[in-house]
């Protein structure tokens, strides 16, 4: 593996995005205007909003992210670029480490801008602090980096690509302990939140709106996340072939 | 003679039961042009797919400068432009090639020279800052041929190089094409135009996966006694047939 060709391609898909302002609004704009139009959503509830926005916070980065890296790397296995590169001197982690890099930047970014305005703008008090909310935000981008690096090899085209959002990630969503509490619901439910890695992603956020300190619960949510997204990272890995 | 490549024997069968290739045998010299004409859907790109190391073949059916096709040492020494566009259209052609060079591993200072270099073999210095998603189609595809001259690669596959490029232009490549074959590296050009053909110091001929010829265009012409090469390639399949 090279440092320098990570970089490079890291570089590379940065200045891709810098060059598509939609994606970009889709990325910084789009959370953090959502999270508003909650607030107004739940006016006269001001406590539900209070507790799910943290919560959203864990699962916006990972949707958008999942959504713009599985497209993105869609597009270079299927324009050739991929098979281009393959056939050069680089290694396939150059190429993955990359991607992951550069979507982890940016899901730094997104979660700075969509937690400042949470915790600034809509005022919700968050007791973990602002610098966990963002740690298990970025966690929650580098997920949904990785799970798109993986399931685009799954996808000869981007309409196919956006089926994994409701085949993969809506019955993750449904489960997660966001709409009801995961003890209320039906036994094999729960099974299944329990191998679900957004479930650990929302909990994680759960644990920064209850606890001002550090908890063990925070610390085995975050390992789960890391390790879901490091597995999803080397079977996105295993994916890029040098020949077909 | 030493040879580029070597091809043994190989048949390719994809998606469980097409045979795209039919027990090709060839031996291809160093530092010339080496033209694969044929019709669309002959067989060319798989052919050039195998040679890169693209898709999977079994042992020994190809070797390239004596080593097996694709094998990790070759990565420096081959460099292949695709059918495809095969470069970013949402970057700059500058951002394009820099990234490629990086890929290709040059040291920041060399990169610049070598960007320089591309840049004016395929003559595109003046619009390099230019979005690539912004240029014409012949444009385009001089992107992706830069990329393919990047280095000093002792064999460059081009596929379908010269498609939708002006007359002078293509003329322009051809004269590159040739310097760098005189210069001791060796070019695999796919095209299924018969008139490029003639440009090539080698031809080999290929339809429905199948070797239909392997000469110099002269020798061609001068065994089936025609005048040009579709005619040396109609005859040719006729007689098979």
């Amino acid at each position: 593996m090279s440092f320098i060709k990570t970089l490079a391609t890291t570089k590379r898909v940065l200045s891709q995005l810098g060059h598509d302002r939609r994606t970009l609004a889709l990325l910084f704009i789009v959370p953090p205007a959502l999270l508003t139009i909650l607030k107004y959503v739940f006016q006269g509830e001001p406590r539900v909003f209070a507790t799910i926005a943290p919560m959203l916070l864990g699962i916006f980065p990972m949707i958008i992210m999942f959504l713009i890296t599985s497209i993105v790397t869609l597009r270079e296995r299927s324009s050739g670029t991929l098979n281009r590169l393959m056939t050069m001197p680089i290694s396939k982690s150059d190429f993955i480490f990359g991607y992951a890099i550069a979507f982890c930047l940016l899901g730094l970014v997104q979660a700075m801008i969509s937690s400042g305005v949470m915790l600034g703008l809509l005022r919700v008090t968050v007791i973990g602090g602002s610098i966990t909310t963002m740690i298990v935000a970025v966690l929650a981008a580098f997920l949904g980096t990785a799970l798109g690096l993986f399931t685009s090899a799954f996808a000869s085209s981007e309409f196919q690509a956006v089926q994994f959002l409701p085949a993969l990630i809506f019955p993750q969503l449904l489960v997660c302990g966001l709409f009801v509490a995961r003890t209320e619901m039906a036994k094999p439910l729960q099974w299944l939140a329990d191998i679900m890695p957004l479930t650990y992603s929302v909990d994680a956020m759960k644990q920064v709106t209850i606890s001002s300190s550090w908890t063990n619960v925070l610390s085995r949510d975050l390992i789960v996340v890391a390790c879901f997204a490091v597995v999803a990272l080397i079977l996105g890995a295993a994916t890029i072939r040098r020949q077909e | 003679m030493e040879y580029s490549v070597k091809v043994k024997n190989l048949s390719v069968t994809l998606g469980g039961h097409f045979k795209a290739l039919k027990n090709i045998n060839l031996e291809l010299p160093i530092g010339r042009t080496i033209g694969f004409i044929g019709p669309s859907g002959a067989g060319k790109t798989t052919l050039i797919r195998c040679i890169v190391g693209a898709l999977r073949i079994n042992l020994n059916e190809i070797t390239v400068f004596d080593k097996l096709a694709g094998s990790q040492d070759l990565r420096q020494q081959v460099n292949y432009m695709t059918q495809e566009l095969s470069v970013y259209p949402d970057l700059t052609v500058k951002e394009n090639l820099k990234y490629f060079i990086t890929m290709a591993g040059y040291s920041r200072k060399a990169a610049k020279d070598m960007l320089i270099e591309v840049l004016r073999l395929v003559d595109m210095t003046n619009i390099s800052e230019s979005l690539v998603s912004n240029l014409s189609s012949g444009q385009k595809q001089r992107v992706s041929l830069a990329v393919a001259l990047i280095g000093s690669p002792k064999l460059i596959v081009l596929d379908e190089p010269t498609v939708g490029l002006d007359p002078v232009l293509r003329e322009k490549l051809w004269n590159l094409f040739s310097n760098l074959a005189s210069k001791g590296t060796t070019l695999i050009i796919s095209s299924h135009s018969m008139e490029e053909a003639g440009r090539c110091d080698d031809l080999v001929l290929i339809r429905d996966g199948r070797l239909v010829a392997h000469s110099s265009p002269t020798e061609l012409l001068h065994r089936t006694g025609t005048k040009t090469v579709e005619e040396s390639f109609l005859k040719l399949v006729g007689d098979k047939e």
